[in-house]
């Protein structure tokens, strides 16, 4: 998969895709890296809310619509790269397993294989789904046809 | 006034277990699980989650499980499971214009920019009971897919703001007031109305909406345009500086269309109402919508004459979790009180009684 130029588009790009995905998909991708460093957690995953917000009008100023759960994790590999993660729901295992993999994408030993591996799956699974609710979607889209009233 | 009682706690474990036999079931009957429950039972988790205030299907789920089923006991729960987590932040304003469609429908416009998609909606159901369903593993008809997704959909409010007809939001303030944060003072903003109004029960803003339909202020609505689908949620964390989405949600938006408002200096607009919902709540981001037009009327230069256009009436009463607490505070020993009561009642019949020769 291509990342973009900036270093800090790529990196949403994949945070973005450890976090949507879904954990049984990511475990199961998971099991298949192999030789992985260890690391240590510089923030245990840790279960909190964020307050998500919406527009008046959808376009004017911000309002409190209501609070999610999300979990975040930070951690360090031995060689020293530091990964974080924020993942909506409650699993520590999912936000570790994103944490990891987000400090593995910016060691350049790892980064081919794990965006390989790990990242360009997930991101083709999120947009397969997508691409198949759009469609299905699509299927119930209809025309209105305004009727002639009978008057003379 | 109650009083603090002692003793029963053997008769209240007691009915507790028994509640939880309740509860169960018959033991030939499979138990509940919280995927059949967030899978089969989508719309009530998606209530649960709005009016708990808090976007997690299974936590929601477990509330209705542990609840029976009741919408507002489980409500009640989430909300108090809420108090227990920690509050990591606020995300970036969601960006329905940029939703993953999978409903949307306008009654202003027959034709418009992406198209009139019906989604997965009861609407033109014949709401006849379906007794195929009552067999278990009966079959559905095939779900078709069209060749192609759908093309964007411009928010039909946004196609009118581009020819000056309808009125803009406004900017507003950076950081939103927080209802859960501090305590609501009159009159109060926008964004304090809809947070409420967000987590306010269906039934009270579906029937002040309903108020407002039939004459008690009425705002000459329009759907202008209904939307249900995903948006990603972003948010800043504070170790890396810029967005990133955190998962995604499902919500429901709701754009009405009101009468006019001009003066001297500009020309008549259209007004706005506006709802949104976690899930797919449609009859309650309608309504929501319905009753923030209403309670824009001094806003707007309108006179306040009905319930639904009462800040201090819509905002204080709306609470489901509040207002179950103190309806059914009054289950609780009021004894004193009631001798009181009693004393005064029985004074004043027989002060009647000798009063009479």
């Amino acid at each position: 998969m291509a990342y973009a130029a900036n270093e800090n588009d790529a990196r949403r790009l994949w945070m973005g895709v450890l976090a949507q995905s879904a954990e049984a998909e990511l475990a199961r991708l998971w099991s298949g890296l192999s030789g992985l460093p260890g690391w240590d957690h510089l923030r245990r995953p840790e279960v909190g809310l964020v307050m998500v917000r919406g527009r008046m009008g959808g376009d004017g100023g911000p309002f409190n619509l209501g609070e999610m759960t999300v979990t975040r994790c930070s951690v360090r590999l031995e060689n020293g790269a530091v990964g974080h993660a924020w993942v909506a729901g409650r699993s520590a295992a999912h936000a570790e397993m994103a944490a990891v993999a987000d400090a593995l994408m910016q060691d350049p030993a790892w980064r081919d294989v794990v965006g390989q591996k790990l990242v360009a799956p997930l991101h083709r699974a999120l947009a397969a789904a997508q691409e198949q609710a759009g469609r299905k979607a699509a299927a119930t889209r209809v025309d209105f046809f305004t009727m002639v009233r009978g008057e003379d | 006034m109650y009083v603090a009682v002692k003793g029963g706690e053997k008769a209240i474990d007691n009915a507790h277990a028994l509640l939880a036999e309740e509860r169960r079931g018959a033991e030939e009957v499979p138990e509940l699980s919280l995927a059949q429950i967030t899978q089969q039972l989508a719309l009530a988790v998606e209530r649960v989650m709005t009016e708990g205030s808090v976007h997690d299907r299974e936590l929601a789920a477990l509330a209705l499980k542990q609840a029976q089923g009741d919408a507002v006991e489980a409500i009640f729960l989430l909300r108090a499971y809420r108090t227990t987590l920690p509050r990591f932040g606020a995300s970036q304003p969601i960006d329905t214009g940029a939703m993953t469609i999978r409903r949307r429908i306008s009654s202003a416009f027959k034709d418009l920019p992406g198209g009139q998609v019906l989604g997965p909606t009861y609407d033109y159901t014949h709401r006849l009971l379906d007794f195929a369903l009552a067999a278990e593993g009966a079959a559905r008809p095939e779900v078709k897919a069209a060749e192609t997704g759908l093309e964007p959909s411009p928010r039909v409010t946004d196609v009118l703001r581009h020819q000056g007809l309808i009125e803009e939001s406004g900017p507003g303030a950076d950081i939103p007031g927080d209802l859960t944060r501090q305590p609501l003072n009159f009159p109060a903003g926008r964004d304090l109305r809809l947070q409420n109004l967000a987590r306010a029960d269906e039934g009270f803003v579906l029937a002040l909406a309903y108020s407002s339909q039939r004459g008690y202020g009425n705002t000459h609505p329009f759907a202008g345009e209904i939307r249900m689908g995903e948006v990603a949620v972003e948010l800043v964390p504070e170790e890396l500086g810029f967005a990133i989405d955190i998962g995604t949600i499902t919500v429901t938006e709701c754009q009405m269309i009101n009468q006019f408002k001009g003066s001297k200096t500009v020309p008549p607009q259209f007004t706005r109402g506006y709802g949104l919902t976690f899930g797919q709540c449609e009859r309650k981001a309608m309504a929501m919508a319905l009753v923030d037009r209403s309670l824009r009327a001094e806003e707007l230069g309108e006179t306040v004459t009905a319930p639904a256009q009462d800040q201090e009436f819509v905002l204080y009463h709306s609470d489901n979790v509040e207002a179950s607490g103190f309806v059914q505070h009054l289950k609780l020993p009021h004894y004193v009180d009631f001798q009181s009561e009693l004393e005064m009642i029985r004074r004043l019949r027989r002060e009647n009684a000798e009063a009479v020769p």
